[in-house]
């Protein structure tokens, strides 16, 4: 770099630079947290249920083979919009489908992957449920592309 | 080693090492299980698999990082460290704790694992990455906070520069940022936005600026190149690291909740974060080229140099490749993101941890100039083995990413393949991955037969330059 570019230059672009982007970011925070979530996740819907029903799906570490809006591993399907692929959109064709479908596991086909058994109450299948229909209906930009996830 | 207590970095890389190796072999189990579904189930179910790859993942380089410091510190501060008793003992803390958490998620069911580590009263478990019990989270924290309290009660009492300022800053940053780690809202959209405030503002934010310190230290001792011109570049580096990364962090919020000017401003600025990992190929390439000395271990250069070409690959150009919103909805959550994954860790933060280890263990060991001259060509073979291995794991899961996207993504509902359909379409990447990962792990078996060499390079090694002084 060329000499009349000093090193006290560069400090001052890097704590400056840096001091403004974190200002900036906590203020895009803000915005989005106060303003703008409150429209987009339902949180009117945030039933005590459904809080049971992420209590159960982190409990049991779902996101180690599933991913959530397309955040998680990527070993197992897409449940975001589970509820609109296997529950039709509908919650109690949802709840029963996912309560034949848990304790259906593992299914112990040779050489296929495998969900194990978790052993859930139908109360706890029930919240679960709850937990992936709220979920599918955050506003997320229309993600994903198709029903597939 | 100009100061005794610089020892104490030696079994934090040790472990680290060990750490790493188990990491490898879990990710081999992961592997096969891509492709033979029921491999070792029900006794390692995926999720336990890839709970532990990660979390050995984590653990090891926060070794790494901690025996970086605990090594440079005191150098660079011309001071011996505040308490070596408390690093060692920090030591044992961290690596029992880490240890036992990784047994609890191999012979515990997790969710018996929550609850009798009482999750409930502090439910923090059960996200991606975070999947430590809270107690483990607590202990992480305590441990951090002893290790900032020893570090920077030695760099205050010495010289200060900007190495050692960099390095500490970025410290404290992650160990502030581990606190989001404790904050596990019950609203979904809320939860996933401040998780990222630990997983991206870490990788993408402050793990750079202690890579960066690293890198710097590394290459002012092999290069023996002016202090002031490394610490100009470092400045210059971090200061696009930040400012890039922090608004990149919009590149997550773009299908999880948050409002739609993060399409344009994820996008935006993530389409920039290629640029300080651009600029530390060319500080690594520059400085090497203007070396004033030729250092004997040559090894050490080379990782140097590798972990700044590969960062930029696999954190740059990999990461640009899928971070436009438009081209992000397809790619998100797809074998695209994990491909990325892979080559970004694999660059920017084992290889440093690998550098810093390639030219601080000889010297430890009492060979101030390096190990001898077979013993790093035995380390090099190491370096290429395992760095072309995770080019080729990188390219496969690509090419997997592609096919499933263009399955699965592209068309239309009803038209597109189910997700397990697509999978069984692309097996076959699955299974060259696995071959790229078993020479993988034969690199790393040869990088640690190289440990076992005996020998040192000495001082008539070195082709002296113009210009030879000790930085």
């Amino acid at each position: 770099m060329a000499e009349r570019f000093t090193k006290s230059m560069a400090r001052n672009i890097y704590l400056g630079g840096s001091t403004f982007f974190v200002l900036l970011f906590l203020v895009l925070t803000f915005d989005t947290q106060s303003r703008a979530m409150p429209e987009r996740d339902n949180r009117d819907q945030l039933t005590e249920q459904v809080v049971r029903g992420k209590h159960v799906w982190e409990n049991n570490n779902c996101v180690g083979c599933h991913s959530l809006m397309g955040e998680g591993a990527y070993f197992a399907p897409e449940l975001a919009n589970v509820f609109d692929r296997r529950g039709g959109a509908n919650s109690e064709v949802f709840k029963a489908y996912m309560n034949a479908w848990m304790n259906a596991m593992p299914t112990n086909v040779p050489g296929r992957r495998q969900m194990p058994q978790f052993n859930l109450t139908d109360q706890e299948i029930e919240d679960l449920a709850s937990f992936l229909e709220w979920t599918s209906k955050i506003d997320d930009n229309g993600w994903p592309p198709n029903i597939e996830g | 080693m100009k100061y005794e207590s610089q020892r104490v970095a030696m079994p934090y890389f040790i472990f680290a090492l060990v750490l790493f190796a188990g990491q490898i072999v879990f990710g081999l189990v992961m592997g096969l299980q891509y492709v033979v579904g029921d491999f070792l189930f029900p006794e390692i179910p995926f999720n336990v698999a890839r709970m532990v790859h990660t979390n050995l993942l984590i653990v090891w380089l926060l070794f790494g990082f901690m025996g970086a410091t605990y090594y440079l510190v005191p150098e660079e501060a011309q001071t011996e460290l505040y308490s070596p008793l408390l690093a060692w003992i920090l030591f044992w803390v961290f690596a029992v704790a880490g240890t036992l958490t990784i047994l609890g998620y191999l012979f515990v069911d997790y969710a018996t694992l929550a609850d009798v580590t009482m999750n409930k009263l502090l439910p923090t478990m059960g996200r991606e990455f975070l999947e430590q019990p809270t107690i483990t989270k607590i202990g992480i924290a305590l441990v951090v906070v002893g290790f900032l309290f020893n570090i920077m009660m030695t760099a205050l009492r010495g010289r200060k520069t900007v190495v050692n300022i960099v390095l500490v800053t970025g410290l404290i940053g992650l160990a502030v940022l581990w606190l989001f780690s404790f904050y596990n809202p019950s609203n979904l959209t809320t939860d996933k936005y401040f998780w990222w405030f630990v997983v991206h503002l870490w990788v993408e934010g402050v793990w750079e600026l202690i890579m960066g310190a690293i890198l710097a230290y590394v290459l002012i001792k092999i290069t023996g190149v002016d202090r002031e011109v490394i610490e100009k570049w470092l400045y210059v580096i971090i200061a696009m690291a930040l400012i890039t990364g922090i608004i990149g962090t919009g590149h997550h919020f773009f299908w999880i909740g948050p409002p739609e000017y993060w399409l344009w401003l994820g996008s935006v600025f993530s389409a920039l974060e290629p640029l300080p990992f651009f600029m530390m190929v060319l500080f690594a390439f520059t400085m090497i080229n203007r070396r004033k000395r030729n250092h004997p271990n040559k090894v050490a250069a080379l990782w140097a140099m590798g972990t700044a070409v590969m960062a930029f690959l696999g954190a740059g150009v990999w990461g640009f490749l899928h971070t436009l919103a438009p081209v992000n909805y397809y790619t998100h959550g797809s074998q695209i993101t994990a491909a990325h994954g892979h080559m970004a860790f694999y660059g920017a933060y084992v290889m440093i941890v690998l550098t810093i280890i390639s030219y601080a263990m000889p010297i430890m060991r009492g060979r101030p100039y390096g190990n001898s001259n077979t013993a790093q060509i035995v380390e090099m073979w190491g370096f290429w083995l395992m760095t072309i291995s995770m080019v080729f794991i990188t390219l496969f899961l690509t090419g997997a990413g592609i096919l499933q996207i263009w399955l699965q993504r592209i068309p239309e509902s009803g038209e597109a393949l189910s997700f397990m359909a697509t999978q069984d379409n692309i097996a076959l990447f699955y299974w060259m991955r696995l071959v790229s990962g078993c020479f993988f792990m034969a690199g790393l078996v040869v990088y640690f037969g190289s440990f076992l060499i005996k020998g040192q390079a000495s001082p008539a090694d070195e082709a002296r330059g113009p210009a030879m002084q000790d930085a």
